[in-house]
């Protein structure tokens, strides 16, 4: 049986019964929009993350207090061994890969200053820590080596701080309490947004880490170091260096684990996008219910289809067509339906997609790939689900099919 | 049937039996039956209802198998085939009218004709213009190929539905109560067409209850009870063109 006519016959068939196929169709048009604006979604929540994570500095390595784990088992806070000042001291010192070292102390505290008081997360970190996460001024300056030195109570703004007690004025030059000790403002840093998490990186004061430890925390165990090499190339020596100079720093025995651990963005992007793939997935999965029960819709229009044309298929038999041309004419009629519904859908997700995107302010990534997919899955549905209706037209005797009335 | 001896016959059957079992009890629809149908016969099977000739039409249709007895159709023994090769029978040697036409609603006079050639395996209709039109043009349709049956009286629908039979140059032509739905003026029309395409060379077997109708065959074979009772040439056929020159004359 020529494959033109096969089609031919379908679509005829199925352009007889015009709303009928249309409501049918509707379950696979639903279910594919729903797949695909899922999917855009997820995909554009991850490349955020990407982007912000980017955002965290250029070529940039974290290290942290505590190992992952040692023999499978997470040591964690338990980790008897802190990052020290020492420790980011003699980084900076003996390293030839890293072009910037600072440590980062974590404190959080009540500001008092401008038009009234805000509660916000301190850091006291180096000079370097402006380069290192590649972080703009809004206006005034970052402080230097020597306020460092001299342990001064400057301080530098987030934007969102800045905003939130100085909104009509640059606070540059003004006095700010910080926990009761005062400060005087010497920059604003401009705005960097949200992190993968979902905190406002702008909701923060910067200190020098020397006068953090004598003004408020008064200790110097430190969260975290931060450092940047030269190149992207040089990543993955200078993790080798910075973790022999800290098992140095730190007297570990060869063939004991490591006591820090060291992170590059990669890692972090990793751990980051990795629960947004997750929820991206759940969400293609429940909107992929529609599509089967967008089958089951086709399913049984193609029952009552083989019923209500039992006369024409037993004209068909008798006439010569073999139980094979039976099922391919019913096989195709409803992958036809299946596929059509599918490049619908197609058009409406991305049409939702962006509506979406422009509506909300979210990231819609829409993903090329995802229309061939949904085509052949919608495809696959059709052969799936009109199967049996398909089988059962076959397999009817011509005689009492051309009875039938 | 000096005929059927010396040439090989189209339909050849040999103590066909065909045993309907409906739970417990069987019915013998069909009880022994020996017919032979010589090429280029027209003959008609007469029968009341239950008398077995449906049964019969569906065998030599193949569209059922014997229970037992053999059964050969232009020289094919149609006995143990699978579905599939009994529908490449049908498209190659069977052309079938029904009662009730039969067409495909919503369908043209030509698509309809066109039908059975989508079926055709041989790939002799391949590279080829169809021969739909000419089949219609037989049937004296040529200038209604492109209406639906909804268009159509019952009469051009059953020359419809014999133009989709002989479309493709078939060994035998079934025709299963061709007249039942046509009133007796239009019944003549299609007898005279049977002659004419009889005359042509072309087999057919008719089944009808009308004796009228029977009078038109060479040969008339009487069913009763899954047997043949009567089985004997019509010694004056009517002439169905003739019928309605008079009758034309008469109004």
């Amino acid at each position: 049986m020529r494959k033109r006519a096969l089609f031919g016959i379908a679509t005829r068939s199925i352009l007889r019964n015009k709303l009928r196929t249309l409501l049918t169709m509707l379950g696979i048009v639903i279910g594919v929009a729903a797949v695909i604006v899922m999917v855009a979604l997820g995909q554009g929540a991850q490349a955020m993350i990407e982007k912000q994570i980017k955002g965290l500095g250029t070529n940039m390595l974290m290290i942290m207090a505590g190992s992952t784990s040692q023999g499978g088992v997470s040591q964690g806070a338990a980790t008897f061994n802190r990052l020290t000042i020492p420790d980011a001291e003699k980084l900076a010192r003996e390293s030839t890969l890293l072009s910037a070292v600072s440590p980062v102390i974590f404190s959080r505290g009540q500001l008092i200053g401008g038009i009234g008081n805000w509660r916000t997360m301190i850091m006291g970190v180096a000079p370097s820590y402006q380069a290192i996460r590649d972080w703009p001024m809004q206006s005034g300056n970052f402080f230097t080596d020597a306020d460092l030195r001299s342990v001064r109570r400057v301080v530098v703004l987030g934007s969102t701080v800045a905003k939130a007690l100085f909104p009509d004025e640059d606070p540059v030059g003004q006095q700010l309490q910080l926990r009761n000790v005062p400060f005087t403002i010497i920059g604003v840093l401009a705005p960097k947004g949200q992190t993968a998490g979902g905190n406002d990186q702008d909701d923060t004061v910067i200190i020098p880490y020397t006068t953090a430890q004598a003004h408020l925390a008064g200790h110097s165990r430190i969260g975290q170091i931060i450092a940047s090499t030269f190149s992207p190339s040089d990543l993955p020596a200078a993790q080798q260096e910075i973790r022999q100079i800290m098992r140095d720093a730190h007297k570990i025995a060869p063939g004991d684990d490591d006591d820090f651990t060291i992170r590059n963005q990669d890692d972090i992007a990793a751990a980051a996008s990795g629960s947004t793939r997750v929820m991206s997935l759940l969400l293609a999965a429940i909107a992929s219910i529609s599509l089967v029960v967008g089958g089951i819709g086709i399913m049984n229009i193609m029952l009552v289809s083989v019923t209500e044309r039992t006369r024409e298929i037993g004209i068909r038999m008798a006439i010569g067509a073999r139980g094979g041309d039976v099922l391919a004419q019913f096989l195709v009629e409803s992958v036809v339906i299946s596929v059509a519904g599918g490049l619908i859908g197609i058009v409406l997700g991305y049409l939702a997609g962006f509506a979406l995107a422009r509506a909300t302010g979210w990231a819609v990534a829409m993903p090329p790939d995802a229309a061939v997919i949904a085509v052949l899955f919608s495809a696959a549905v059709g052969v799936f689900f009109g199967f049996y209706p398909a089988r059962k037209a076959a397999a009817l005797d011509p005689i009492q099919a051309l009875r039938h009335e | 049937m000096n005929v059927a001896t010396t040439t090989p016959p189209v339909i050849r059957l040999e103590g066909v039996t065909r045993v309907y079992s409906a739970g417990s009890n069987a019915v013998r629809a069909l009880d022994g039956i020996d017919l032979a149908v010589a090429r280029g016969e027209l003959i008609a099977i007469m029968g009341a209802s239950g008398s077995g000739k449906s049964t019969l039409m569906n065998i030599l249709g193949c569209l059922d198998t014997p229970t037992a007895g053999r059964y050969e159709l232009d020289g094919v023994p149609v006995n143990g085939l699978s579905r599939d090769e009994l529908a490449d029978l049908r498209s190659q040697k069977i052309g079938f009218v029904f009662q009730g036409f039969n067409l495909l609603a919503r369908t043209t006079a030509l698509e309809n004709v066109e039908l059975p050639l989508l079926y055709d395996r041989t790939g002799r209709f391949a590279g080829r213009a169809s021969p739909a039109p000419e089949a219609l043009r037989r049937v004296g349709l040529a200038a209604r190929m492109h209406h639906v049956p909804s268009e159509l009286s019952g009469g051009q629908q059953q020359r419809v539905a014999i133009a989709r039979a002989i479309v493709t140059g078939p060994s035998l032509i079934l025709a299963d109560e061709p007249t039942g739905n046509l009133d007796s003026h239009t019944s003549i029309e299609i007898m005279a067409l049977f002659q004419e395409l009889n005359a042509q060379g072309i087999t057919i077997v008719l089944v009808t209850h009308e004796p009228d109708i029977a009078q038109h065959a060479h040969r008339v074979v009487e069913m009763r009870d899954g047997r043949v009772l009567r089985d004997e040439p019509v010694a004056a056929p009517r002439d169905a063109r003739r019928e309605l020159a008079s009758l034309g004359a008469a109004a």
